[in-house]
């Protein structure tokens, strides 16, 4: 007996989001706001743009006579998310089933965003000019430092010393201190940042030119290599995959210094608006620098993740983003 | 193959030749116990020869390529190119592994490229990368990375980067080891063809006797512990050779002999033993 074919429910798939979006709008519209006088403006617009995105995306996915993979792959996802902030509404605006004003609605989130915007976007300059100059600066000494160590047996002799001491420390610790010592809070904040990312970067810089198989340089001498080569055009690209590991660690900790350092010292940026507007009890402003800020620091990661993949695309089985 | 007039092929220098004196070599070992490598090996190579190393492991081959190459140096002996004494690591040596220890970030034709940029040299001769590439047959693979590569695709490629400076002596240790049966014997009639083409001087570092029979104008048989060149044998074999052919054959029984591995009754040299029993001299 011939097996079955598979029911194709693609069809279905990429009409999830239509669907989705469209229950959300009814329930935001049918069941009545626990706050009377909370007036839903900026969300029933938002889910009505949605709507539209969705039905333009399903006319994309189902493009005559095929389906586009990638639109089935991604319809579940563009699903979900319609559905998460459906039933955070429910829960926050709708039924008030969480402790406000901790818990704000997408409404007042929208609102926050909408109202703060010109602020919201300054604050995230100041976060990028300040997050920019650490890293760069960390990044920098990092490698200088790393290679040095991995290169010269004198300098990792006197240096590991020195890094295994101070590197651990986490970079938030030297606070108190680099606030006094400098009277610009930005370069006390760089300072930070760049102490944060030097550890991670110099650490695995220097294992990775410490561990370059000798085989490497033993070709390369027999190439008629220099010193120069050896050091730059060997040691330095067969340590580049342990380099972009110290690269992304080093991102990490940059994070939490930059919202640290913007929250205890620097009068500006998504940290110090974020702690500012918590004082306010303006929670809807709150979510609102979140939101930026996970928007913020994912872009950072994801270009750092495609100049890893431009640099190592000679390299297999690596991870993607 | 006549593409003789190319200008990679170069005509050969006479001082090629590669002359070894009385050269020892003593490692000390982790416990401190001496390992003579090699003990007194002397080896002439006339320019544009191709001899084989051959022997069992440990008895030095590698270490005696090491040497020529300038990646190590003798305790005493001396090593010569023409008239000049090895004294360090050097373009007109060039050198093969086993593993073709390809730079795994650079393209093919970049790891081709490699020894003219050391050397500062790529602007002049760039147009011979695309020849020596042409030369082991990579053409459709010059933008491709090496994990990419065939095992005897990669050997092809670091072939032509060990040729790309000219050198007056190649040195392959063990460079088709790692091979199937049937590549591997492509890959030596890939490199016979080099050979008679570019005539550089040759010196193969093998375990495999049928291929120091196929290919090589001498062959030097090393025995271990110490490192001690045994004998050096001429292949008296016109080329292309046979490989089934009753004068291949009797050769190969000759040195299965000397070997003792002919099987016939005589005892087999003990397997290896550690190093402690290395004996002074």
């Amino acid at each position: 007996m011939p097996a079955r074919p598979p029911r194709d429910f693609r069809g279905v798939v990429v009409a999830l989001p239509t669907v989705a979006a469209a229950a959300s709008y009814g329930l935001h519209a049918l069941v009545p706001n626990n706050d009377p006088g909370l007036q839903s403006n900026f969300y029933p617009e938002l889910i009505l743009l949605v709507l539209a995105a969705a039905v333009v995306f399903a006319a994309w996915a189902r493009l005559l006579p095929r389906f586009r993979p990638s639109g089935v792959y991604a319809a579940p996802l563009f699903t979900a998310a319609i559905i998460t902030v459906a039933i955070w509404d429910l829960v926050t605006t709708k039924l008030a089933l969480l402790p406000m004003p901790y818990f704000p609605g997408p409404e007042l989130v929208l609102q926050g965003l909408v109202d703060d915007r010109w602020v919201l976007l300054e604050s995230t300059f100041y976060s990028f000019r300040l997050l920019f100059c650490g890293y760069a600066l960390g990044v920098l000494a990092g490698l200088t430092s790393g290679v040095l160590m991995g290169w010269f047996r004198q300098v990792r002799y006197w240096g590991m010393p020195i890094m295994k001491l101070i590197g651990p420390i986490p970079a938030t610790a030297f606070v108190p201190l680099v606030m006094v010592m400098f009277d610009e809070p930005f370069f006390s904040g760089a300072a930070l940042i760049a102490l944060a990312t030097w550890f991670p970067v110099a650490m695995l810089t220097s294992s990775g030119v410490a561990n370059v198989p000798a085989s490497y340089f033993d070709v390369a001498k027999t190439l008629g290599a220099g010193r120069h080569f050896l050091v730059f055009r060997v040691a330095i690209p067969a340590a580049m995959p342990n380099v972009f590991i110290g690269l992304f660690m080093g991102m990490g900790a940059a994070f939490l210094t930059l919202i640290v350092a913007e929250t205890v010292g620097v009068r500006a940026g998504l940290g110090f608006y974020f702690k500012m507007q918590k004082d306010y009890f303006e929670f809807g402003k709150v979510y609102a620098s979140l939101l930026i800020m996970a928007l913020f620091f994912s872009g950072f990661m994801t270009l750092l993740f495609k100049i890893r993949d431009r640099v190592l695309g000679w390299q297999k089985g690596v991870i993607r983003w | 193959m006549s593409k003789t007039s190319s200008s990679i092929y170069e005509p050969l220098d006479d001082a090629s030749g590669l002359s070894i004196r009385g050269v020892r070599k003593v490692f000390c070992g982790a416990d401190g116990v001496e390992v003579h490598a090699l003990d007194g090996v002397s080896l002439s190579i006339a320019a544009g020869e191709m001899v084989s190393l051959i022997g069992p492991s440990g008895c030095g081959k590698s270490t005696l390529l090491r040497l020529i190459a300038g990646l190590d140096y003798p305790n005493s002996g001396e090593l010569r190119v023409g008239s000049k004494p090895i004294e360090g690591p050097s373009a007109e040596r060039g050198l093969m592994f086993q593993d073709p220890n390809l730079f795994p970030w650079l393209s093919v034709r970049r790891n081709v490229q490699a020894g003219l940029v050391a050397r500062g040299v790529l602007r002049e001769r760039r147009h011979e990368v695309e020849e020596f590439i042409r030369l082991v047959g990579l053409e459709p693979f010059a933008n491709v990375y090496p994990h990419q590569l065939s095992g005897g695709m990669a050997q092809r490629a670091a072939l032509a980067r060990a040729l790309v400076n000219h050198p007056k002596v190649l040195l392959l240790d063990e460079p088709l080891g790692a091979l199937d049966q049937f590549t591997r014997m492509q890959m030596q009639d890939e490199v016979l063809r080099v050979w008679q083409a570019r005539r550089t001087t040759l010196l193969l570092v093998t375990h495999d006797i049928d291929e120091a029979i196929y290919m090589s104008d001498r062959i030097a048989i090393m025995t271990p512990r110490p490192g001690r060149l045994e004998r050096v044998l001429d292949v008296p074999l016109a080329r292309p050779r046979q490989r089934n052919s009753a004068a291949f054959l009797e050769l190969r029984a000759q040195i299965l002999e000397m070997l003792n591995f002919a099987g016939n009754g005589k005892p087999k040299p003990a397997p290896s033993s550690p190093a402690t029993s290395a004996k002074p001299e």
